[in-house]
């Protein structure tokens, strides 16, 4: 462990990560099973798993799609 | 609410069937994007009219994309699910460009007095860490392209989101990402070499 751990994380690269383009094409399927097992989520999408968490803006998106799946804005 | 069939059925149909269910998606998609708008109203300096102006747009805008794109749900999801997907992507997008809507902001010559900030170096530990921003300065300057470095300093260094990045480039989240991902390898490896970060192994989960 060094003494600069927030640099470290953020220069880590994780080879699996699959870019923006396929995560925002699978979100939808990605985040039904999300809202009910995350860890399901990231086991059956490992790549979009990767690059969820090393991408701010996928990540905000997601969240974004959690919140209208959880709050049923959809149904109303 | 109709059932996924039914919304692809009459989003493809033409005339008053069309404009039906365009008229209801539309309706559910402005509640998400009030919603969003409302979520990340933190991010940006608008807020009332002008934010639910935004979420207007996006709504509008999203359901003229998933006409577009409506023989592309294979029902994967639900419709609604999917459909939401737009409406999101919508108000990442319209936020992004808004960014530079506000007279403050602009990109300026680079300021590296910032980048200890940006990952959290404590100014009273400088001693520590000073060779370090050293390294990672020389490493931005010798090992990245021109396009690298300059999407490297105005995300890191100045702060700029990635969307708002894309709509000044003209370009998109996916290629500025990929940038990133190639200068964070390229900046790490220079680090490791230099001694100053040790080697790991990516977090399999």
């Amino acid at each position: 462990m060094n003494s600069w751990p927030a640099l470290d994380r953020f220069l880590q690269t994780d080879p699996r990560d699959a870019g923006c383009d396929t995560a925002m094409e699978l979100l939808h399927i990605y985040a039904e099973i999300a809202v009910a097992d995350p860890r399901g989520a990231e086991q059956r999408h490992p790549e979009v798993a990767a690059h969820l968490r090393a991408c701010g803006p996928c990540a905000e998106d997601l969240e974004g799609l959690l919140a209208a799946i959880r709050t049923d804005l959809t149904e109303q | 609410m109709p059932v996924p069939d039914e919304w692809v059925r009459a989003l493809s149909a033409g005339g008053v069937e069309r404009e039906r269910a365009a008229a209801r998606l539309h309706e559910m998609l402005l509640r998400v994007a009030r919603a969003e708008a409302g979520r990340r109203s933190g991010q940006l300096r608008i807020s009332g009219p002008e934010l639910d102006d935004l979420a207007h747009q996006a709504a509008a805008d999203a359901v003229l994309a998933i006409i577009a794109k409506i023989g592309e749900f294979r029902g994967e999801s639900r419709f609604t699910t999917w459909a939401c997907k737009f409406v999101i992507f919508e108000v990442s997008g319209k936020i992004g460009r808004h960014f530079w809507r506000h007279p403050a902001v602009r990109l300026e010559p680079v300021d590296w007095d910032r980048l200890p900030d940006r990952f959290g170096l404590d100014p009273a530990r400088e001693s520590e860490w000073r060779d370090l921003v050293r390294a990672l300065r020389r490493a931005v300057q010798e090992e990245l392209t021109e396009h690298q470095r300059r999407v490297f300093t105005a995300i890191v260094v100045d702060g700029v989101p990635l969307d708002a990045l894309a709509a000044k480039l003209g370009s998109s989240r996916n290629a500025l990402y990929k940038t990133m991902f190639d200068a964070r390898r390229k900046l790490r490896a220079s680090l490791v070499a230099d001694g100053y970060l040790h080697e790991t192994l990516v977090r399999q989960s």
